[in-house]
């Protein structure tokens, strides 16, 4: 049993002698010129404008979120689907179940508001909506 | 210059592994995913199924840090030269260039009152094939394909006396 992993050892040999043993080839032959506009950020053949490191909003990560419990939610469905019949009614009801938590899940989203996109606190802002333009201009 | 090229002088083991290299470089020609103008829609086509550029190892590449074959498809206007520039710089050698159709070899149609296109991009790259046709069909482009395939094929890493 133990020594079924031998497999995956001599898996992991083969692969770290191809890519190394194809790696220090292809430094011996392979030209070498690095120059600083080699070197620069591929954007298109156009110049590079601010950093990569950009604040995404936080939204996104609910939206991700809420995708990613229906993405798994299909992954799983999927599979069930193709032996829907031959696991029954009780492979029917499981799923079922697995399918209740997750609207359950989708109810508390959908509460919550994360669906929503636009969400202005219109209690909030009231007064300022109410007031003419001149008025709120600073 | 690598570890060997350009440090001895043509030997037999040399020469040997320039048939083997160059051999190699020329069945995977991987041209950058890149295309100007009308030229590019033939370049699509002989990328397609009826022309198949995949018989010769070239798969297009949408990176320039991959691929070795630049096809500058169309005409080159002022404003696309320096990108066509940069992209150049940012491939990786060795690297090889068609310029396709009468735009990128001459200014093409261009050529006496094109306020806005460059007279040929080799006067921003160094072009390796030129393919005439306005636009040239898929069989110019494969012909150019094969000229340059038998310029990589007298390549030589050895010193050059």
């Amino acid at each position: 049993m133990l020594l079924d992993y031998a497999n995956v050892l001599i898996f992991m040999g083969i692969g770290t002698f191809f890519i190394v043993f194809n790696l220090t080839l292809g430094s011996l032959f392979r030209p070498n010129n690095p120059s600083p506009e080699k070197l620069s950020t591929y954007e298109c053949g156009e110049e590079p404008v601010g950093p990569s490191w950009i604040q995404f909003n936080v939204r996104f990560y609910v939206v991700a979120l809420d995708f990613i419990i229906f993405d798994v939610e299909v992954v799983l469905l999927y599979p069930w689907a193709v032996v829907a019949k031959q696991f029954g009614w009780y492979g029917f009801g499981a799923m079922m179940v697995f399918v209740g938590i997750l609207l359950i899940g989708l109810a508390f989203a959908w509460k919550k508001g994360t669906l929503e996109w636009v969400r202005p606190k219109v209690e909030q802002f009231r007064d300022v909506i109410a007031r003419p333009i001149s008025q709120t201009a600073a | 210059m690598g570890a060997i090229e350009g440090r001895f002088s043509d030997n037999v083991i040399i020469t040997s592994l320039d048939y083997f290299i160059n051999w190699a470089r020329l069945s995977a020609l991987w041209p950058m995913t890149f295309g100007l103008a009308c030229c590019a829609i033939e370049m699509m086509a002989t990328g397609a199924s009826r022309y198949d550029w995949d018989r010769f190892g070239m798969i297009p590449r949408a990176t320039p840090r991959q691929s070795d074959l630049m096809i500058v498809a169309g005409t080159v206007t002022l404003k696309m030269s320096s990108r066509v520039k940069k992209l150049y710089d940012q491939m990786a050698e060795p690297r090889y260039v068609i310029a396709m159709g009468c735009c990128a070899t001459s200014g093409g149609p261009y050529w006496q009152h094109g306020y806005h296109v460059l007279k040929g991009v080799d006067r921003v790259i160094p072009v390796d094939v030129y393919v005439p046709g306005c636009p040239p069909r898929p069989e110019s482009l494969l012909a150019g394909v094969m000229k340059l395939q038998e310029k990589i094929r007298h390549q030589t890493i050895a010193k050059v006396l």
